[in-house]
């Protein structure tokens, strides 16, 4: 497997990619998406309209009966679940609309536990930083959490303030590309401008691409590029032609 | 590798500590269940290990014929009536034969408060053994001298709390509480033995000429000048010491031919086999009782992780998404069992060490039964058989985590 140098044109390339959960029932089908480098895209789309699931293939959790996904210039509807997850774990941050941190985990921990699954963010984050614990506190100021938070349970805080660490989790370790998958939707509509351009500072300091899902337009603004998804989904607009 | 495995542990324990009241319920079930294997072994090959050691050099018992288990019940272990008596002919008869090198007659019958009372000479105190060739010691005073004179076992001076120059008084019967009591033939204690953890330590030994003299109406008996020289019309049973073992086959055989008197002669090695025979059933029972409770314990173990595994899909689903393979989540699961298993056996084993610690003395004075502290290969043995099982069962949770997570995706549900 070839390690992503900087040697790769596109973070994301997406080609005649189908899928859908069950046979029959088409959910995608992209004949082409691409994303550049450092690029800050935000895709939007009505509840129901396959984001999540294109994300979940981007991470290389689900595979497209179909076509081809590239991540940093990685094959993966070549490789094997282990290669994918490999992927994910050394070069993928994501982030989810709510419920993002291990209860049992205390705040600093949840930050540190994609360096437990890959060396290679492990060995980033220690040279950013000197220790992992470090680059994780760091982090954590930066997005606005307070020093006496760390120790405590992630259960203990409030939704804005657990989206905060969930980003400070994702970025631990500058990996390549962010995925947020709809992170402010249950931030009320200051704290998303707040979340949204705190993550992007932190992403451009890292030189990290970012996947941006909302449904909420008027986030569009802060982003390079927008996408609707139903106008690059094929499978959508024949299933509302029927 | 190491460093993964340290990993998925220090998550597991901090996943259950998340949990620690259901967790620690299921930890106290499996340490029940291992406990109580534990115990049962443990009673069991002590038991064992304190019966065989009850009697040893002895090459046969003598008695009246019986069946072999009865004779060595009631002559060694006290337990039970001999059915018979054997004449004092006969045990001369086996004391004229050049085979044998020493004879213990001995006479059973009657209590004091509730502890035996045997009848035997001085050659009991020579020739008896015990745990590998020990013979008895006395702690305090002599053997008997005078027919009146009697020698008790540690426990019973202990527990009556008697010393030398004692005047006690001997019963008909066993119950410490029988009538006929013949209080004009007070004995006088005149040595207290060594404590040996067998029935001996149980026993009011007295010479047989005490033991007619129990048994004569007042004035009917005079005292015989020697100890030595006396001869009882009767016996309960023999101690036999053999010159050479290789003859305990024809000596056996002769005495179960015997024909003036029926006679029945056992080899203690044989009849304890016999009794195992006999307790074995019993004990492999209460062996697989406990053995079902262990199953019980780590199916509870299973269902709790069951249960758990839907409340903790969003869990599974985050740790995906921040690299964990599935790998990981199968393992964490695992080592959630393991951790539930060997922490709740070994609280479990260690209960016991303490409870053994605290009944050993109890069950040596009531049962003779001398139990051993520390832990034995046997309990290392449920240690890893729980650990295993629990690890085994809990493949069919850890499979379901890890389909979940395949299935689930990054879509965490709601
Ligand atoms: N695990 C799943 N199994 C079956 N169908 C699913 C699953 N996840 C999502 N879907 C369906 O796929 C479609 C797209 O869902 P999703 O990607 O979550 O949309 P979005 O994120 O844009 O709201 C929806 O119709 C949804 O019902
Ligand atoms: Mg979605």
């Amino acid at each position: 497997m070839s390690e992503p140098g900087a040697e790769y044109a596109h973070a994301v390339s997406v080609e005649g990619l189908r899928f859908g959960y069950t046979a029959g029932e088409e959910i995608l089908s992209i004949d082409a998406l691409v994303i550049e480098p450092t690029q800050r895209v935000f895709l939007y789309g009505p509840s129901g309209c396959g984001k999540s699931t294109l994300l979940s293939m981007i991470g290389g959790v689900l595979v497209p009966q179909d076509g081809r996904v590239s991540v940093l210039g990685q094959d993966l509807s070549a490789m094997k679940g282990s290669g994918r997850d490999r992927v994910r774990a050394d070069h993928l941050g994501i982030i989810f609309q709510q419920f993002n941190l291990v209860p049992y985990l205390s705040v600093v921990d949840n930050v540190c536990l994609p360096c437990r699954y890959s060396r290679r963010r492990l060995q980033r984050a220690e040279s950013d930083d000197g220790t992992v614990e470090a680059s994780a506190a760091r982090l954590l100021s930066e997005l606005g959490i307070d020093d006496r938070l760390r120790a405590r349970r992630s259960t203990e805080l409030s939704v804005g303030q657990q989206q905060r660490v969930a980003a400070a989790r994702a970025l631990i370790g500058r990996p390549e590309l962010i995925i947020a998958d709809e992170p402010t939707s249950s931030l009320d509509a200051d704290r998303r401008r707040d979340f949204v351009s705190l993550l992007l500072t932190e992403c451009d300091s890292a030189n990290s691409t970012v996947i941006f899902v909302s449904h909420d337009q008027s986030l569009a603004s802060h982003f390079d590029e927008a996408i609707d998804l139903r106008a690059i989904n094929r499978a959508e607009r024949d299933s509302d032609a029927a | 590798m190491l460093h993964s495995i340290r990993n998925t542990f220090s998550l597991g324990f901090k996943s259950l500590w998340n949990r620690r009241g259901t967790a620690a319920l299921t930890l106290a079930s499996i340490a029940v269940s291992a406990a109580l294997l534990s115990v049962v072994d443990r009673v069991r090959t002590d038991a064992q290990v304190s019966f065989a050691n009850t009697i040893s050099g002895t090459d046969l018992i003598i008695g009246a014929r019986s069946g072999d288990l009865n004779l060595l019940l009631y002559s060694v272990f006290r337990i039970g009536n001999p059915t018979n008596n054997i004449s004092w002919n006969s045990f001369e008869t086996i004391a004229e034969r050049r085979e044998v090198d020493w004879l213990i007659p001995i006479s059973l019958g009657d209590a004091h408060k509730g502890f035996r009372v045997l009848g035997t000479n001085l050659d009991y105190f020579e020739h008896y053994q015990y745990a590998d060739g020990r013979t008895l010691d006395l702690s305090d005073g002599s053997t008997f001298t005078r027919a009146t004179d009697a020698v008790i076992g540690a426990e019973v001076a202990e527990r009556l709390g008697y010393e030398i120059g004692q005047p006690i008084v001997i019963s008909h019967g066993l119950t410490a509480t029988s009538f006929v009591t013949h209080d004009d033939n007070p004995f006088t204690v005149v040595g207290v033995l060594a404590r040996t953890g067998t029935p001996v330590d149980r026993t009011v030994h007295i010479s047989l000429a005490g033991m007619d003299l129990i048994h004569a109406g007042p004035g009917e008996f005079s005292l015989p000048s020697s100890l030595d020289s006396y001869e009882p019309d009767a016996i309960t049973a023999v101690f036999v010491g053999l010159k050479s073992r290789v003859a305990v086959f024809s000596v056996q055989r002769f005495l179960n031919e015997y024909e003036r008197e029926p006679l029945s002669a056992v080899i203690p090695g044989v009849a304890l086999q016999q009794l195992w025979g006999l307790i074995g059933v019993a004990e492999y029972a209460l062996l697989g009782v406990s053995a079902m409770v262990v199953l019980a314990g780590v199916l509870g173990l299973l269902a709790t992780l069951l249960v758990s595994l839907n409340e903790r899909r969003r869990e599974m689903s985050v740790l995906r998404s921040v690299g964990a393979r599935p790998g990981h989540v199968f393992s964490l699961l695992l080592s959630e069992a393991a951790l539930l298993a060997f922490l709740g056996a070994l609280a479990g084993l260690l209960a016991v060490q303490l409870a053994v610690i605290l009944v050993r003395p109890y069950a040596l004075a009531e049962f003779g039964i001398q139990l051993s502290v520390g832990l034995r290969v046997f309990d290392f043995a449920v240690l890893a058989g729980i650990l295993l099982i629990a690890v085994l069962v809990s493949i069919i949770p850890a499979w379901r985590a890890y389909r979940n997570s395949l299935a689930d995706g990054l879509t965490v549900k709601i």
